[in-house]
């Protein structure tokens, strides 16, 4: 065996993991990463990406049923799911792909196998549940990721009752589904699976879908989603999920404890998720786990000298770009760079896929009240924007959220046709620190999406601006 | 209009650097992100990209350069559609009128510069203090609640990239009192660093500052302005340092300590008998230092630097002093990295070299003390109802007193002198 001796070595090679390794080796660190199974984590091969080729299908299908408006004829058009999925699985090989190029280019050593902390400084590697090697490190980061959550009684069978993995290979369209869980998986696949024509439910525990998004975000979605067909349960849970050959009956109970059911094809269960802390060799070190995350300070340090972690196996948000960054930072701790700054988790953008789009940054307007900001709210219906009517896509809203006093922005909140490549602009502006006027400053151009934020912003303070 | 390009400040702390070489020639065109020059400084050599587009039209200063001070210009680059035309009566930093400088061209030619010499202040004689030297980077949320408090951005430093001045530093400035401090004085403070009006007839020279002029301007304008001093003067007699100097420099040739070392261990050990002295103001909080990490001033070309000696009160006194003279030596070749001459807990600034009998030194922030040292002389003193001679010395400590008190201050200075007249206690 090569030399088994590193400055790094990276356990999980995800969107934080694989980043923080060729960052590592780029600042001239002997890196390794370990990966147990797809290079590029959950993120590439399971997660944000396949679901994206997904949804591109679903897109595509949805504009073809309206073809008709754009004065396009099209008939019979329908959806090969196989081919959807075989396209979803591609795109994620071939992104996977990407990532083993990247750290070879880096020279990073990718070691297979399972990573586990044993004894300071040292982790061993095992294949199959037999340690095959023992690597020795400065410094360990452990990137492991997440995996779907599981309820008591709602056990996960691969067949009826799916978690992301299943719905990401669905073998049939469901007749009908039950979405469990309104954050961005649950939304993404019940959107997907709307599109492609499933009868869709959606149950929600707490009072209103995504619930991260800002309240009013929340509830327009909501109504686009119900004319778009979809059943939504809020304030509801599952008591029980009853299989019965090909199909599984639901039990619902609602704050007031009143309870019904409902017979579906198929369940995807999308209730969060837990960290991966198992089998790490945490045991015996000072790392601590809360709630099945690492505990980690701002520079992703661990209680145990010389293990930090990143990501998903951290706490939230669970984003893979926030999980990156993490890795980033902690690397550039490590190596001593200098001005190296915590995360900003004010700038951290998330978006949904959804039809339409959700993205935000920032706090909503309820978290920058409770914080005590004296805000000025900005909004801008997409109904008013020439680019949005072109598109045929009029549904959506801007909200902007101002501290009235020093003028910072302090959130931006969307839904709407292409939202989630608009947020980046006031992601950009959130980190430049740009206040109300810079951004009414700003010009934008005429036929874009954009151009009605800046109404937005005008109608905000009673400046005109917009030429368009 | 030409854009003039300028030696680019690689880190907050940059000052000057090498122009290693030009990657691209007069009339080479070109884009935005293209490389046009590599710069060197102590660290590392970095590539100057183009930030525009448009047609290298004169190099100013050339490849191979050193000392070449931050916001020198460089280089000019024509914009689209400009020829070399476009460069006559063009100054870089548009200065003052091209009748009273030479041309640049007249003194591009590279040869009989000067190598030492920043090249470009030299063109601007008459010209306006450089205006992107001027410039604070500071965000726009950071500017409005500076200019909301009535802070002047000018004393406030930066921690954003390059450091640009950020919410963060502005609301901490704005908690250490720094904005009320400022508030009632801003007239007097804005003008500080930019010095008074020149007058307006005369015959005198203009100097541009340079970076580390800037510095020392805007600091101690800072410490002066919002730092309540007071002084407090003590005499030591040195015959026993003398002495015993004079003695452990005869048992080994390989140290020479000076009378500066011993009194470096001894405001390290005075500082560890009184921890509460070795502080800092917090604004809402003090922070007492756990190192014991002093900081000497060393005077050089054009300013002075303060390198510090870490954990002084854990070092043997060969080992100070080979320290402060390797230190002292790269502070004047201006080689010291940010990390030697940043941070420490107390100053020391030593005129006696110089016949000063006793001076009052002006206090380095953020620290809450400087210690001015005085020249060593013979001295009548009365000793035992008698006048006797013996060597003594003068020195004034200069205190925060929002941090040290009266009382504070003169228990610090009665060990100290303890330290210095009976310099085998310093041995334990």
């Amino acid at each position: 065996m090569s030399d088994m001796n590193f400055d790094l070595v990276v356990v999980g090679s995800g969107p934080g993991g694989y980043v923080a390794a060729i960052r590592a080796a780029q600042l001239g660190m002997k890196t390794a990463v370990i990966e147990k199974e797809h290079l590029g984590g959950i993120c590439l091969n399971w997660g944000c990406i396949p679901t994206k080729a997904l949804l591109r299908t679903a897109d595509i299908y949805t504009l073809l049923k309206h073809a008709d408006e754009f004065g396009i004829k099209v008939k019979g058009a329908s959806v090969d799911l196989k081919k959807t999925v075989e396209r979803s699985r591609q795109v994620a090989g071939q992104l996977s792909g990407g990532v083993k190029h990247l750290l070879k280019k880096n020279k990073v050593t990718v070691i297979d196998g399972h990573g586990k902390l044993a004894g300071s400084g040292k982790v061993e590697v095992s294949k199959d549940g037999k340690v095959v090697s023992t690597v020795a490190a400065k410094h360990i980061i452990l990137a492991t990721g997440a995996r779907a959550r599981t309820l008591p009684g709602l056990e996960p069978d691969g067949k009826l009752i799916w978690t992301y993995k299943e719905a990401l290979v669905p073998d049939v369209t469901p007749k009908k589904l039950l979405v469990v869980g309104s954050g961005a998986i649950g939304i993404e696949f019940a959107s997907f699976f709307n599109a492609l024509g499933s009868d869709v439910t959606v149950v929600e525990v707490m009072d209103r879908i995504l619930p991260v998004e800002d309240a009013e975000i929340s509830a327009f979605a909501e109504k686009a989603f119900k004319k778009q067909g979809m059943t939504i349960h809020k304030g509801t849970t599952v008591s029980e999920l009853k299989k019965s050959g090909n199909t599984v009956t639901a039990t619902f109970k609602d704050k007031k404890d009143k309870t019904s059911s409902d017979t579906f094809d198929r369940v995807i269960l999308a209730v969060g998720i837990v960290g991966n802390v198992e089998n790490l060799g945490l045991e015996g070190t000072k790392v601590k786990v809360d709630r099945t995350h690492v505990v980690i300070d701002e520079f992703s340090r661990t209680g145990e000298p010389g293990v930090y972690a990143i990501g998903d196996l951290t706490g939230p948000p669970w984003l893979a770009h926030k999980a990156s960054h993490e890795g980033v930072i902690c690397v550039e701790k490590i190596a001593g760079e200098k001005d190296v700054h915590p995360l900003n988790t004010a700038n951290i953008p998330g978006c949904t896929y959804c039809h339409p789009q959700v993205a935000s940054v920032g706090m909503t307007e309820a978290a920058a009240k409770e914080k005590g900001y004296d805000i000025k709210v900005g909004r801008f219906p997409f109904i008013g924007n020439g680019k949005a009517i072109a598109l045929g896509e009029q549904e959506g809203l801007i909200k902007t959220i101002f501290d009235a006093k020093t003028g910072e922005l302090l959130g931006a909140h969307m839904v709407g046709a292409e939202v989630t490549e608009l947020i980046q602009g006031y992601g950009i502006a959130k980190t430049l620190e740009t206040t109300e006027i810079e951004l009414k400053q700003c010009m934008n151009l005429c036929l874009t999406l954009m151009v009605r934020s800046s109404t937005c912003r005008c109608k905000l303070f009673r400046q005109h601006m917009n030429v368009c | 209009m030409p854009i003039t390009i300028t030696m680019p400040a690689l880190s907050p702390t940059m000052t000057e650097g090498k122009l290693a070489n030009w990657q691209a020639k007069e009339g080479d065109s070109v884009a935005s992100g293209d490389v046009l020059a590599e710069i060197e400084t102590d660290k590392a050599t970095m590539e100057v990209e183009a930030v525009d587009e448009g047609t290298l039209g004169k190099i100013l200063v050339p490849g191979g350069t050193e000392n070449v001070a931050v916001n020198t210009p460089i280089a000019i680059l024509l914009e689209e559609g400009e020829d070399a035309s476009a460069l006559d009566g063009y100054e870089a930093e548009g200065g003052a009128a091209p009748a009273d400088t030479p041309a640049p061209t007249a003194e591009e030619k590279g040869g009989d510069l000067a190598p030492k010499a920043a090249p470009a202040p030299s063109q601007n004689t008459k010209a306006e203090p450089e205006k992107l030297g001027d410039r604070i980077f500071a965000s726009p949320l950071a500017r409005r609640i500076a200019k909301d408090a009535g802070l002047d951005l000018g004393s406030i430093s930066g921690s954003g990239p390059h450091g640009r001045i950020v919410k963060t530093d502005v609301e901490e400035a704005i908690a250490s009192g720094g904005a009320k401090a400022a508030a009632p004085e801003k007239a007097a403070t804005a003008p500080a660093p930019q010095a008074a009006t020149p007058p307006p007839e005369g015959n005198y020279e203009e100097i541009p500052l340079t970076s580390m002029r800037k510095t020392i301007a805007r600091r101690l304008s800072e410490a002066k302005q919002t730092i309540p001093h007071f002084y407090l003067t003590i005499e030591c007699e040195l015959d026993n340092l003398l002495a015993m100097r004079k003695e452990l420099n005869a048992r080994s040739d390989d140290y020479k300590i000076s009378v500066n070392d011993f009194i470096i261990r001894a405001s390290a050990l005075a500082l560890k008998k009184v921890p509460t002295a070795n502080a800092c103001w917090g604004g809402d909080k003090i922070l007492q230092y756990k190192d014991f990490d002093v900081s000497v001033a060393v005077a050089i070309d054009g300013g002075l630097i303060t390198p510090v000696v870490r954990n002084a009160d854990q070092k043997g006194l060969a080992v100070i002093s080979n320290e402060m003279k390797e230190l002292a030596g790269r502070a004047k070749e201006g080689k010291l990295m940010p990390e030697e001459y940043q941070g420490g807990c107390f100053s020391i600034s030593n005129l006696g070299m110089f016949g000063i009998k006793e001076f009052s030194a002006v206090i380095n922030p953020p620290q809450a003390a400087i210690l001015a040292i005085g020249a060593g002389e013979m001295r009548p003193v009365v000793k035992d109802g008698a006048l006797a001679m013996a060597n003594m010395m003068s020195v004034t400590l200069s205190c925060d007193h929002r941090v040290i008190d009266g009382a504070l201050g003169a228990v610090l200075l009665k060990h100290f002198k303890g330290y210095i007249e009976e310099p085998l206690t310093m041995m334990l």
